[in-house]
């Protein structure tokens, strides 16, 4: 399976509900279309759940790291939310963790966009 | 997908060679297979996750950044098993000099899209070696050994 994404909002918040694989091809292109999509209608406040994420790999990795300097580009925001231990352990390996604003409760999350 | 086994008895290792299409669905395959392997020798889940991931990355650089998805070339695979799993992956690419990539850890490269493969290989791979393939192309060995073997 690959990605599959689906997008809902919750106050100014715009979360992306992420299920399924990220990795080179459909996944991450699917990924990569999506939050270009929302950065080009103006979200600002944007919100990855990646609770139901179940493989991301070096390219997926790649193409958060794109989210988030595209949405920030724009003066907007991107954080993560339900990562899985091994996606932690990624974003560790990789030094990515301090980089991004990880959250673990998704309320929590939407309120830091204030 | 056509592949070879061969079993030596006398000291249980076991050997499979294939031969992959330059296609995304031949990273899959091979992960896969992979995995499977690793399951059979005894490693965990998580053991298996990391050599699959580590196997995806090498065949993602093969595909794309050697073969550059050429119908024409192949990809090698080999998965040696005993009390270790070793995975020789080649490509027939144009060859590759690894020193030439930045340090995706170091904080100017943090932001970079890409180059993030190699590292991921080494976190979860015991032993990692790339060399010239013979007869042209890079090939790329991954050990991992057997908790407690």
């Amino acid at each position: 399976m690959s990605v599959k994404l689906t997008t809902r909002r919750v106050g100014d918040v715009t979360v992306i509900d992420a299920a399924g694989r990220i990795t080179l091809g459909e996944g991450a292109s699917a990924f990569r279309d999506r939050i270009r999509e929302l950065a080009s209608s103006g979200d600002k406040k944007i919100l990855l759940n990646l609770a139901e994420v179940s493989y991301i790999d070096s390219s997926g990795i790649g193409e958060l790291v794109s989210g988030f300097t595209t949405v920030t580009g724009d003066g907007g925001q991107l954080k993560l939310v339900g990562l899985s231990k091994r996606i932690k352990d990624l974003l560790q390996i990789t030094k990515l963790y301090t980089v991004f604003d990880v959250h673990d409760d998704e309320a929590a999350a939407v309120r830091s966009f204030a | 997908m056509q592949l070879s086994r061969a079993a030596r008895d006398i000291d249980n290792m076991e050997k499979i060679q294939t031969l992959l299409d330059s296609t995304l669905e031949s990273v899959d395959k091979a992960e896969a297979l992979v995995m499977r392997e690793a399951g059979k020798l005894g490693f965990d889940e998580d053991d298996q996750h990391g050599i699959g991931m580590a196997v995806r990355e090498c065949m993602v650089n093969a595909v794309v950044h050697g073969n550059r998805y050429n119908k024409k070339k192949h990809v090698h695979l080999e998965i040696v098993t005993d009390k270790e799993i070793a995975v020789t992956i080649g490509d027939e690419g144009e060859g590759f000099d690894m020193s030439m990539l930045p340090d995706p850890t170091a904080p100017e490269n943090l932001l970079r899209q890409s180059g993030r493969g190699l590292l991921l290989i080494r976190a979860f791979m015991d032993d990692f070696d790339m060399h010239p393939r013979p007869g042209g192309g890079t090939e790329v060995r991954l050990v991992k050994k057997v908790p407690g073997a």
